[in-house]
């Protein structure tokens, strides 16, 4: 099993490095069908040690690699471990990965530098896999990091597009915003236990419950501060609310890496650490209500702005942040388990429907621009099903008592564990009234996009799209020469190649759910974690939550429905209906389409700060005080000496071997004179 | 192993007694040009064949100095030389660093070139030397003689400005060197011995300490630079050729930490513990300061000095921290700092030789002619942003790790230069590399030859591999650094 679990890890590696190195030298073909296979064998691995987990009985283990770093207490291996957690974060990782692989055959195959592309998508997921398998802070962090970088140099993939690069540069800068707590958070970890390693760690955190820890000059409660500057880590890496402006810019990428990693999988990262570290969180309340709090807002700001945004990924960016934010709410009332089976249905209907967005978008020859679209069913036959399902997914719709798609079990489980919460804490109940009303703008939203796109009028005809020529322009001036196919604009399905994987995803929107409710959150569910989560003795939010009122549990139903039947109206009854609201430009609707002006606020404060404060330090600092008084003013004066003296040709090198001389002189002379007495 | 260390030393004197050779028989033009470009390659790389040596020869669980040598001089002063686990690491770096230099010289110098490699022959001694010196005057003689041939390469072969850069240069170092002056014959006088193992047993009064710990400090603080002293490193960078700048970033500054850890801290270590606050203030302001004036630079070259003012931060602030995570953690930054910034200068050098400006606006988009270019400076500019798997994380990681336990505050604040960093150095990459290329004088750019991939493997594997394994470096600094810690501890408590 070892060697087993070491292969999976290391094949991506594998793939990237042969890509990426000899990719010119051994083609596109070649280098594609690497990093696939590669990826392909990593899945199947991935799901073999998932089975054995699940029903194989495997005990968790952990396989040392190599020594990292390890100095005095400061110990960290390069290792892989395997529990639960691990075990649900592998099969999702390398599912996606793989189909996503092979989506972008498809995909990518009018772009001139595929072996780059292939190389990134495996770097990718070698540092998620390095992330999910860490047994370490530092391993956790360079997996964290590693994924950051891969999703810089994906989202700038297209280099020549400024918009690209600048959007590339946002998510790094932010995401060190993140690490920036993330690392204060493992040095106060490091400090306060005396260890960075998940084993050694784990077992020492109830010690400290209660307990003061002085950072900054304030005493602040131990746990609750630690596990905050970590949970900003999380805010970074998962686009919460304050740290979310880099995910929409990140739609900048190819479509396949939206679906990879800004929707499945690195984005879910923070999530998974938060149910990595409920050791701690579990005696940190205080963090978890923040964690709480940050994930209900950003569940509502998120799907509040999906409501009025036209562009189709950045509706599904949107649409996953917002999703992040149920997650993290679910960890912050202390359903760590709802949270993971939200994390794992939520990988397959959101790369499901980015992956369709895309074959969207493929088949319409860049057009990202929804209101440009329309009637579309009929031309992408596939891709309309499919998106279907994905939508009745994140919708969540389904009966209560008798089932439904894959966002029904574990969308609602979050819901009911929010209400069971709220039944003790204010913030919990905030989290559930949020979460219902909230399911009620996903529907909208959801319903819109798929409307929109692929029902009334069309709206792609051929004087229609010579009007736009311009806007369009801008959209593909990556490697898209030829144009294809003529002067032929009629859009058309996606080749196999990208039908099969959204096929497979559809499969997992559809019975992810309830194939898996039973062991992530249902009666199996102690003996499927077996000890990957913590739940502290007075949490018992999970098992209250089957326990929830109806009404609570047919809420989410009626709410979703109620968004359903308004985007009927809005779009498929009274079609131009949503046009002309925004047409009207309207306070709410400004606010919500500029995305409550975050990216205005941010760009107002904190850039401009920085640039005027380096603008001052140098212009102002450097120059003016510190040379100023220093060297030049110095230099003036000797200026003014040396033209007395007419010594200035003789050159500073000189000047100072002479000074330097009669120095060595002197002390010499010195020395010559303490030893001779 | 008796003289090995001498022989490590002044083995570069060889070259240089071979170029004078050529010189002296009157061989001019291209030919003795080239015999002199070969007589300096192969002394650098003997010279760091025989640092390799000392590293495998080296007695890791040793802390105490190793391969002593001492032979009377005159007057009770003696030529000791000796290395421990931290300045063997110093002595590694410059004879690892040098062979490069004198490569990434080969085609960009073409005046006076037997003087050139006279000068990085006789500059890599006397940096060998400072590091291997065990008797503090002749430390000091090392110390300031290498920073003749360092002017020289600036004032001779440097850029328009190069007068000024020299002359800014001169003065700050001209400041710390008298104050330094002073304090070495002050502890020579009080301690009546010039040896530095002994005078690091030595207890020097109370009320001595914190003047001599300034004196040297004064010093130390110009080297590395620190906030405010720091003004003369971007002109002196920018008008240095391309590989005076790796070697003053790479090794010129690391002198100033070595000195910390060296004298400051082991001979004063109650002035130490007193000036730590100021230190750490100091650190703190250099790297939040530095980074954003480095944001802001027109220059690529500037831009990557700014940014080691900054990286040096992490250094002080891990020296002063007083555990062993922070001081390792100074260590490795030092070396990691010496192959990143090293090679992110020659990144600048090989646009600089083919289009002559390091103006960051004048390029865009070399990624469409230099793909091989564009992935080695992409690499180290994750290295200087502290990219977990290069080893500049390393370093930056431990530093801030152990400057929390003496200051939550400098740590805050250090941890927000991660920030600036990535601001900083991703900006720079794209302004250059990403985009399309719109400078028509770009259209003929070539990408990097056989002469600069040979320049950039050992950087690239060295980074790579010292992120992924820092522990091979830990082994060697480890018994030396717990040794400085405990005998700093003891100090205190004693």
């Amino acid at each position: 099993m070892e060697s087993l679990v070491t292969l999976l890890v290391f094949a991506p590696l594998v793939g990237a490095i042969v890509a990426g190195l000899f990719g010119r030298r051994i083609g596109d073909v070649a280098s594609q069908a690497v990093t696939t296979g590669l990826l392909m064998l990593a899945c199947g691995l991935s799901w073999y040690t998932f089975i054995q987990w699940t029903w194989g009985h495997m005990e968790p283990f952990t396989v040392a690699l190599a020594p990292f770093i390890n100095i005095g207490d400061f110990q960290s291996a390069w290792s892989i471990r395997i529990d639960g957690l691990s075990a649900v974060m592998l099969v999702v990782v390398t599912s996606v990965s793989s189909l996503v692989h092979l989506y972008s055959w498809g995909d990518m195959a009018e772009d001139d530098s595929k072996p780059r592309f292939f190389a990134y998508l495996s770097l990718f997921t070698f540092a998620m896999l390095a992330l999910v398998t860490a047994a370490d802070f530092m391993q956790l962090f360079f997996g964290w990091e590693g994924v950051g970088l891969a999703s810089y140099l994906l989202i700038g993939f297209w280099y020549k597009k400024s918009t690209a690069s600048a959007a590339a540069i946002k998510a790094f800068v932010v995401n060190r915003v993140g690490d920036f707590g993330f690392a204060l958070g493992i040095l106060t970890v490091f400090w306060m236990f005396g260890t960075i390693q998940f084993a050694e760690l784990f077992p020492l955190i109830a010690s400290k419950a209660g307990t003061g820890w002085v950072f900054l000059g304030h005493n602040w409660s131990a746990l609750d501060l630690a596990g905050a500057l970590l949970f900003v880590g999380a805010m970074g890496k998962s686009a919460q609310f304050f740290l979310h402006t880099w995910l929409p810019d990140a739609m900048e990428g190819p479509t396949p890496v939206s679906a990879l990693i800004h929707a499945a999988t690195m984005v879910t990262a923070g999530v998974y650490m938060v149910c990595l570290l409920s050791p701690m969180f579990e005696y940190a309340p205080v963090a978890k209500q923040i964690v709480t709090l940050i994930g209900a807002v950003t569940a509502l700001f998120a799907a509040t702005v999906g409501l009025a945004q036209n562009d189709i990924k950045r509706v599904i960016a949107y649409s996953t942040c917002s999703q992040l934010g149920y997650m993290f709410f679910a960890a912050g009332v202390g359903a760590y388990e709802a949270a993971m089976f939200h994390l794992f249905t939520h990988a397959f209907f959101k790369a499901l429907l980015f992956l369709g967005a895309g074959s969207v978008i493929h088949g319409m020859h860049h057009e990202q621009d929804m209101r440009r679209m329309g009637n579309l069913w009929k031309y992408l036959p596939f891709t309309y099903a499919v998106m279907t399902i994905g939508t009745i997914a994140i919708t969540g719709i389904g009966i209560p008592g008798l089932g439904g798609f894959a966002g029904f079990y574990s969308k609602d489980t979050i819901i009911e564990a929010a209400f069971a919460a709220g039944q003790h804490s204010g913030v919990g109940f905030f989290a559930f009234f949020i979460g219902v009303f909230a399911a009620g703008l996903t529907a909208f939203y959801s319903w819109r996009l798929a409307f929109m796109t692929f029902h009334g009028t069309a709206k792609w005809g051929h004087d229609a799209h010579h009007a736009d020529d311009h806007a369009h322009a801008a959209h593909d001036d990556h490697a898209h020469d030829d144009h294809g196919h003529g002067h032929d604009h009629t859009p058309h399905e996606s080749p196999l190649v990208m039908l099969i994987p959204l096929g497979l995803l559809a499969i997992g929107a559809i019975a992810a759910g309830f194939v898996f409710v039973d062991y992530f959150v249902g009666h199996h569910e102690a003996e499927f974690w077996r000890g990957a989560i913590f739940s502290g003795e007075h949490n018992h939010v999970l098992h209250e939550a089957h326990n929830v009122p109806t009404w609570v549990k047919w809420a989410p139903l009626v709410v979703s429905t109620l968004g359903l039947l308004v985007a009927v109206w809005v779009y498929l009854i009274k079609e131009g209906m949503g046009a002309a609201i925004a047409a009207r430009r309207g306070p709410l609707w400004t606010f919500l389409y500029n995305k409550w002006f975050f990216d205005e606020l941010y760009d107002a404060t904190f850039v401009r700060l920085a640039r005027f404060l380096g603008d001052v330090f140098w212009k102002g600092g450097d120059q003016r005080i510190i040379d100023g008084f220093g060297p030049d003013g110095v230099a003036a004066v000797s200026r003014a000496v040396g033209k007395r003296t007419g010594q200035l040709q003789t050159g500073y090198v000189y000047h100072y071997a002479f000074v330097m001389l009669l120095g060595v002189a002197g002390l010499l002379t010195y020395a010559l004179y303490q030893w001779s007495r | 192993m008796t003289g090995i260390l001498s022989l490590t030393t002044f083995l570069p004197m060889a070259g240089v007694a071979a170029i004078l050779l050529l010189k002296t028989f009157g061989q001019t033009g291209e030919r003795a040009d080239t015999a002199a470009k070969w007589i300096a390659l192969v002394t650098t790389l003997a010279t760091f064949a025989l640092s390799v040596l000392l590293v495998v020869q080296f007695d890791q669980a040793d802390p105490g100095f190793q391969f002593l040598e001492e032979i009377p001089w005159f007057a009770g002063l003696s030529y000791r030389m000796g290395v421990d686990g931290i300045s063997i690491l110093f002595v590694l770096l410059t004879a690892f660093l040098l062979p490069l230099c004198v490569i990434a010289s080969w085609k960009s110098i073409d005046k006076r070139v037997l003087e050139y490699m006279i000068a990085f022959l006789v500059l890599e001694t006397l940096v060998i030397g400072v590091f291997c010196a065990l008797d503090l005057i002749l430390f000091y003689l090392f110390f300031e003689a290498g920073l003749v041939p360092m002017f020289l390469i600036i004032g001779i072969w440097g850029g328009k400005n190069r007068i000024y850069a020299a002359f800014k240069f001169f003065l700050y170092t001209l400041l710390g060197s008298v104050l330094m002056l002073a304090a070495v014959l002050t502890m020579i006088g009080v301690a009546g011995t010039s040896s530095i193992p002994e005078l690091m047993r030595y207890q020097f009064a109370d009320w001595l300490q914190p003047w001599l710990w300034i004196a040297f400090f004064a010093s130390f603080a110009v080297k590395m630079p620190m906030w405010p002293v720091h003004t003369w490193l971007p002109d002196a960078h920018v008008e240095a050729p391309t590989a005076g700048s790796v070697i003053l970033a790479g090794i010129l500054l690391k002198m100033g930490g070595y000195g910390f850890m060296r004298f400051s801290i082991p001979m004063f270590p109650d002035a130490s513990q007193m000036f730590a606050p100021l230190v750490f203030g100091l650190s703190a302001i250099a790297i939040v300061y530095t980074s954003l004036v480095a944001f802001r630079q027109t220059d690529i070259k500037k831009l990557i000095a700014y940014s080691s003012v900054a990286h040096m931060g992490f250094v002080t602030m891990g020296i002063f921290s007083g555990n062993a995570v922070g001081e390792q953690g100074a260590l490795f930054q030092m070396l990691s700092h010496g192959v990143i910034s090293g090679a992110l200068f020659l990144c600048v050098g090989v646009v600089y030789d083919r289009m002559h400006t390091r103006e960051i606006a004048f390029y865009g988009g070399l990624v469409n002619r230099m793909p091989f270019y564009a992935a080695v400076f992409m690499l180290f500019t994750m290295g200087n942003v502290g990219l977990p798997g290069t080893s500049g994380f390393v370093g930056e990681i431990l530093t801030m790790t152990g400057v929390y336990q003496a200051s939550t505050w400098t740590a805050f604040v250090s941890a927000s230069g991660v920030i600036l960093s990535a601001m900083y150095a991703l900006t720079l990459y794209r302004r250059v590399v990403f985009g399309e290329m719109t400078n028509p004088a770009l259209a003929q750019i070539t990408d990097l030859d056989r002469r600069e991939m040979l320049i950039f493997a050992p950087l690239i594997i060295s980074t790579l591999y010292l992120g992924v394994q820092p522990d091979v470096v830990f082994n060697i600094t480890g018994a030396s650094v717990d040794a400085l810690v405990g005998a700093w501890r003891a100090a205190l408590a004693g």
